[in-house]
């Protein structure tokens, strides 16, 4: 299979195609070691791959810039890792150990930074984080930061009552949000076909009149080019955008799952796809990556985990009498919450934050029909196939993968006909 | 000043604070142009416009987590449960995400969830929840419940200038029942603290919301017989005024509880725990409790009145536990 496949050429300097590789391999690295330390059982708690998701978490976080905020699943090390984080937090993270950002009262990636970062912790239950996000970037709004807020769900996750909640809202406050549909296929056992019946999560996007992209998750460079367009579409005010990417999770839902409800022939087609070796492949055919400076990064890695493995062994677990603090915050000793000003304070404050108590009238859409109806009534469309003749198709095989250009939000009506006149009148009825 | 209502009370407190602290922005259903399902924010928008008066499609999770992300980047929102039964459809997020943060990852929230509770007026049984204790089990909330429109307004403020998550329950029974002359100027009611509505020695009668007034009727009625009742209304349920509590009770010796939320699990179990751990051998009578019914609040009048405590049921509960 050609390792450009599925390659968007995207505008990238020699030195960030080559961070996005050391992104992908670090990631690697540091859940192999992890790995080693499950094995050595030295991580209290579960633990969770990412192996063959890496170019999501690491190409998302890397279209983000320095002031951004994003909030990860599970399965986004990459992500951290690519936003900052130096990788002894997550190993200390999940040893429960006392040096970890939670100092042992969470573990994995369940961890954030307000103040620096901008990173806000995972929550097992997911969707949750879909809200929060919008929330963040209409604070940023308000506050005059240019800023965008970047979270993930899974194709499980995208069940949840809250990601409606949460990207309706989004989209109604037209909110500087990336949500990345991580589509691996499985939610823990149950595969994608039984959580939903379309093909493409993405549509789902047309329905909150939002722009949608559906991307090859093991493509690195198509990966971050679609959500380096989404970010800066939500900088420039578009509204949030959905980035579906459809991958593979190649291992169990976690460490102790052995996944054996995972046909060996999807599994088997995805590794082939690897996205570690399909990106190598792809450096090597460009001359952007040699054996020398594959054997260099590959060295920077090693020393940089050996060092870090090191701290976090040597970490010392929380003290018992940390059980018992910090649930509240005790006032402005403990955290003083000051927002960051980038407009004047004086244009949300009265007189000039005055406005009048009505609604804004109603302007009707440029492309809709007649502009003196405030409703227009589109034939509904029929879905091309049914799922039922999607049904027997081989869902190892992705679907035609590119970068969309986003959807448009309506469809011009016809103007001489409506949504009764076509439909079709049955005979003999009664 | 001329008095002003509880409803009233509230809408200043949010006035004020909005127009003293650009971090203060109100998020909930219909709450701009219509100014609130009972009319709370109403006049907001036209002052404050529409950056800082944010309506929201029906999604409670939303409301509270949009709050919560904002509340993270500095900002103060207050979020609006059109009726506080609704808050039940957030549950998650506020359990699990925004109460949980400070304490797992240094994450204040410093944003007020406030909302019309409480029965009395036929609202059934999907308007008229007192669901304090869904809550007051859930560690980094703060959960505070007024029965003065004096307290009402300063609490707001002290709940709004709170860097925790606090849940605000406004007593819809109140809204426009009471009036009080409250001062001119800015003053807060701190938050965990109760306070001494009446002083008495024969027994000491716990309440709050709604029941604070019905016990403090139901003690005037008891000093016509001679029994003399102190009258404690809590205002913050947590963190509970544990201090106020044993104070009186050592004093009395003997407790009645009152609360409109339904008997089992309601905070009147709580109180009776920590009297016997912390004031046990100051008893002298069991811990009563009059309370509502176990059951959904019923719709007729009838059955409502039949569900709710009245001065009447306090009355003989107190008079009871007095002649113990």
């Amino acid at each position: 299979m050609p390792a450009t496949e599925t390659r968007s050429k995207a505008k990238l300097s020699r030195q960030q195609y080559l961070d996005l590789y050391y992104f992908m391999r670090l990631n690697r690295e540091v859940e192999e070691t992890m790995t080693k330390l499950f094995r050595q059982n030295k991580i209290v708690g579960g633990l969770y791959s990412s192996l063959g998701q890496e170019a999501i978490s690491v190409g998302t976080a890397y279209a983000l810039e320095k002031r951004d905020w994003l909030a990860p699943m599970i399965r986004n090390i990459g992500a951290l890792l690519v936003k900052g984080v130096p990788p002894r937090d997550i190993f200390t993270q999940h040893m429960a150990k006392f040096t970890s950002p939670t100092q042992g009262k969470d573990g994995t990636s369940h961890f954030g930074d307000l103040e620096n970062l901008h990173i806000i912790s995972p929550i097992s239950m997911l969707g949750d984080l879909i809200p929060v996000m919008a929330g963040v970037a209409m604070a940023g709004r308000y506050l005059g930061q240019k800023i965008v807020a970047l979270t993930w769900i899974g194709d499980g996750g995208s069940s949840t009552g809250v990601f409606h909640e949460g990207l309706n809202f989004a989209a109604v406050q037209k909110a500087a949000l990336v949500l990345i549909l991580e589509n691996n296929q499985w939610a823990y056992s149950t595969p994608v076909r039984r959580q939903v019946p379309i093909e493409n999560l993405a549509d789902r996007a047309k329905a909150y009149g939002i722009a949608s992209y559906i991307v090859d998750g093991n493509d690195v460079v198509a990966v971050y080019t679609a959500t380096k367009e989404a970010v800066d579409r939500a900088r420039a005010g578009n509204g949030p955008v959905l980035i579906e990417v459809k991958t593979f999770r190649r291992r169990g839902h976690a460490q102790h799952d052995p996944a054996e409800y995972v046909p060996a022939n999807e599994l088997e087609y995805w590794e082939k796809r690897d996205p570690i070796t399909l990106y190598e492949r792809f450096l090597t055919d460009e001359k952007l990556l040699d054996a020398k400076s594959k054997k260099e990064i590959e060295t920077r890695i090693a020393t940089l985990l050996e060092k870090e493995r090191e701290f976090a062994e040597n970490s010392p677990m929380p003290p018992p009498e940390l059980a018992a603090t910090g649930v509240y915050c005790t006032g402005p000793e403990c955290h003083d919450l000051q927002p960051k000003w980038e407009r004047s304070i004086a244009e949300v404050q009265p007189p000039k934050s005055s406005t009048k108590n009505s609604w804004p009238p109603y302007v009707p859409k440029a492309d809709f029909g007649a502009p003196a109806s405030p409703i227009q009534f589109i034939p509904a469309e029929v879905p091309a196939s049914s799922n039922g003749a999607r049904a027997g198709t081989a869902t190892a095989v992705p679907a035609k993968m590119v970068a969309k250009p986003p959807m448009k939000q309506l469809k011009k009506s016809p103007a001489s006909s409506t949504a009764a006149s076509k439909k079709p009148v049955k005979k003999g009825a009664r | 000043m001329a008095p002003i209502t509880f409803l009233e009370a509230i809408r200043q407190a949010l006035f004020e604070e909005m127009a003293a602290d650009p971090r203060v922005v109100v998020i909930g259903e219909d709450v701009s142009v219509y100014g609130g399902a009972f009319k709370v924010t109403e006049g907001l928008l036209e002052k404050f416009g529409w950056e800082r008066v944010i309506d929201t499609p029906i999604s409670e999770s939303a409301i509270i987590g949009a709050a919560c992300g904002m509340s993270y980047l500095g900002l103060r929102p207050v979020a609006e449960m059109q009726f506080i039964d609704f808050i039940a459809c957030c549950f998650n997020q506020l359990t699990n995400f925004v109460a949980k943060g400070h304490y797992l990852w240094n994450a204040p929230a410093p944003m007020v969830v406030r909302g019309p509770s409480g029965g009395g007026v036929h609202g059934g049984p999907f308007h008229s929840a007192n669901p304090e204790m869904y809550f007051l089990h859930t560690p980094g909330l703060k959960i505070v419940y007024p029965s003065t429109p004096y307290d009402a307004k300063g609490l707001m403020k002290a709940s709004i200038r709170d860097n925790n998550p606090v849940l605000f329950f406004e007593h819809k029974f109140l809204y426009r029942r009471i009036k009080e002359e409250i001062p001119a100027d800015d003053y807060i009611v701190p938050l965990g603290k109760a306070v001494v509505r009446r002083e008495g020695k024969h027994l000491t009668i716990l309440s709050y919301a709604a029941m604070m007034h019905t016990s403090l009727e139901a003690a005037d009625a008891l000093a016509k017989e001679g029994i003399d009742a102190e009258v404690i209304d809590l205002r913050t349920l947590l963190p509970l005024d544990e201090e106020t509590i044993l104070q009186s009770v050592k004093k009395t010796n003997k407790c009645l509880v009152v609360h409109e939320d339904t008997k089992t699990g309601g905070i009147a179990g709580e109180i009776a725990a920590i009297l016997s751990e912390k004031a046990f051998h100051d008893l002298d009578g069991p811990l009563v409790r009059v309370t509502s019914l176990d059951t959904p609040v019923p719709y007729a009048p009838t059955l409502e009145e039949a569900f709710l405590p009245n001065a009447q049921k306090v009355f003989t509960a107190a008079r009871e536990l007095a002649h113990f």
